[in-house]
């Protein structure tokens, strides 16, 4: 037996076409997930049957695996088939974005340098987008000044501080909850308090309150998750160097946590920046021109694109489709940019 | 095979231990009847122990015998657990530490830690190094305390050259030394170190042996270790404690080791327990 295995290049060749494993031809043949895969199993057959004096074959000849190897790849197609499904949807989707857009800028030749420039209009030909890219990004601005630092410091309080009590608890639930309430509701909030309630009307702050309220929880589960990362003993080690309790978060426990924040909060703002519901209900829409400021009425990239889409002119359904390009483009760079700051971070912490 | 153990660590006490015994003992830390309770669990028994000053002072023990637990009540890094109950005394220069007016803050700034797993912020190594002075707002000239720091802690010449650079991407052994350095640095009176040698390589530990030797003269440290070679060969007084956290032997280390009053510390000692 040792004798043999002393020299596996002379037996190697013999190997594969002595092979009768009905599994093995299997593998060489359906090979869907690359040739890692497929090279294993052959190997494990070549030990087995370098060894096919009499002996070494009734070695093993009582453990049949033929059926349970193939189930494993069964269900190995099962779930590559079931994880493609989500890149086949977003690539169709995709398409058919781009194809509009393509159409748009075409057929009903719209230019990209008015479609930057020019704000809304009641004639196709003369509309563009940037009231609506500048009214999302003072609404992002706003959003993210008024969620970040209550967000931020509620997860610090209820990380470093809360005792493990009852009432911790009910709130961290309600923190879960209010997680998955539906975007609108908070629409309705907003609505209902500020836009009607103490007579703001329908200006971008109202609308930043409630992307604020939306987002809150996400950051704050997100910042938890991050402070929770940070090693107790970098905690230990400030206090044991006389630290006070604020000192440490300050200085080691907030610095070590803030990529994982941060990460956390373009995220959800990224999620924010396309919320269309909210921005219904306290009626930002047909506003065709660029916010003066936060007091001003307004008409955010989702809305301004919802608007469009319901005209009956093909040539507004065309500016729809390019008006979801850039606010895809920027939504996948926000998410680009939070992927390559954990990146480079989660390795240093 | 007992025995051979027995004469390595007779003769490595000798050899190891002269020189620093003529200086007068006055304690720095005493504890009187010290019981801590984890919850209903007993972790320390009536602990009476007195520290020396400028002294290696090596509590040994099985684990779970309460010798991590004694080395964090002394600053009282116990506080941290909620669970934890501490009665009796723990005096640091005849005042008890867990007397209502004590700031367990103002505390650790006399009493500096070592844990047993090197624990550097995720900072450049002049920050950490420079950590508790910042804290304290100390606003002299901060690069040479740190260098200071870095010397005492025999990592200057490796460091040197790349100050600004992460505490995190030292060797394990640096970022031990590196800790001590931190916990130098604000220059207090005790040091506590916690099994600062565990983590490490038989190399980095004996560099650390080295450094706990250097550090006596001007500081008075306790060490914990689960180590009893390491015990003999760097500490002056040992504390054995064994399972129960009862303390069961407190003397010199050299009688400790030699010639134990008890017959359950010599079986641990030559390894028939424990």
């Amino acid at each position: 037996m040792s004798r043999r295995n002393d020299d596996p290049s002379t037996d190697a060749p013999t190997d594969n076409v002595s092979t009768d494993d009905p599994s093995m031809d299997a593998s060489s043949t359906d090979s869907p997930v690359g040739n890692d895969a497929a090279r294993r199993p052959r190997t494990d057959g070549g030990v087995d049957t370098g060894t096919d004096t009499g002996r070494g074959e009734a070695l093993f000849a009582d453990v049949d695996l033929g059926r349970e190897h193939l189930k494993n790849r069964a269900f190995l197609a099962v779930i590559f088939a079931a994880s493609m499904f989500g890149v086949l949807v977003l690539a169709l989707l995709l398409l058919d974005v781009i194809t509009d857009f393509y159409v748009g800028i075409t057929e009903f030749e719209i230019g990209l340098v008015q479609f930057f420039t020019a704000d809304g209009s009641r004639r196709p030909e003369r509309a563009g987008f940037m009231g609506a890219i500048i009214a999302s990004v003072m609404l992002m601005a706003l959003t993210a000044v008024l969620s970040f630092f209550i967000g931020v410091g509620s997860a610090i309080y209820l990380e470093e501080y809360a005792p493990n009590t009852r009432v911790t608890r009910l709130i961290e639930a309600n923190l879960a909850n209010l997680a998955g309430v539906p975007s609108i509701v908070y629409g309705l909030l907003a609505l209902a308090a500020l836009v009607n309630g103490i007579g703001l009307g329908p200006i971008l702050l109202a609308g930043s309150v409630a992307l604020a309220l939306l987002v809150m929880p996400i950051i704050i589960v997100s910042a938890q998750e991050a402070l929770r990362a940070v090693p107790d003993g970098v905690r230990n080690g400030s206090y044991a160097t006389g630290a006070t309790k604020w000192q440490t978060i300050r200085r080691v426990v907030l610095p070590s946590a803030m990529p994982g924040i941060l990460t956390g909060t373009i995220l959800a703002l990224a999620r924010a920046i396309g919320e269309t519901a909210p921005l219904l209900m306290i009626g930002a829409i047909f506003v065709n021109r660029t916010p003066s400021g936060p007091f001003d009425r307004f008409s955010g990239m989702p809305t301004q694109i919802y608007a469009w889409a319901a005209e009956p002119s093909q040539h507004f359904i065309h500016l729809a489709a390019v008006g979801i390009v850039v606010l895809l483009a920027i939504l996948l760079s926000m998410n680009a940019v939070a992927v390559l700051m954990r990146n480079k971070y989660e390795t240093e912490v | 095979m007992s025995t051979q153990d027995e004469t390595l660590i007779t003769t490595e006490v000798s050899s190891g231990r002269t020189g620093r015994g003529d200086r007068p003992d006055e304690t720095v830390l005493a504890s009187r009847g010290l019981d801590v309770h984890y919850g209903d669990e007993r972790a320390l028994d009536g602990i009476d122990v007195d520290i020396p000053e400028h002294k290696v002072t090596a509590i040994i023990g099985p684990s779970g015998c309460g010798k991590s637990t004694f080395l964090r009540c002394i600053n009282r890094m116990n506080d941290q657990i909620d669970a934890c109950r501490i009665d009796g005394d723990l005096a640091f220069h005849g005042k008890n530490v867990y007397d209502e007016d004590v700031d367990p803050v103002a505390l650790r700034r006399k009493i500096g830690m070592v844990f047993q797993k090197p624990n550097p912020f995720p900072k450049s190594i002049h920050d950490n190094v420079a950590y508790g002075l910042e804290i304290q707002g100390y606003d002299g000239d901060m690069d040479a305390r740190v260098e200071e720091a870095l010397r005492g802690a025999a990592l200057w010449d490796e460091v040197k050259d790349q100050l600004d650079g992460s505490g995190l991407d030292l060797s394990g052994g640096q970022q031990q030394r590196l800790c001590i350095a931190r916990a130098i640095a604000p220059d207090p009176e005790v040091i506590l170190m916690d099994e600062p040698t565990s983590a490490l390589d038989p190399v980095a530990a004996s560099k650390i042996e080295d450094l706990i030797d250097d550090l006596v003269e001007e500081y008075t440290v306790v060490i914990v270790t689960h180590n009893m070679q390491q015990a003999a060969r760097i500490s002056d007084k040992t504390a054995v404690f064994l399972t129960g956290g009862q303390l069961v032997e407190f003397d010199d280390t050299a009688s400790v080791f030699e010639n134990p009053d008890d017959d359950r510390v010599e079986d641990y000692i030559t390894g028939k327990f424990g």
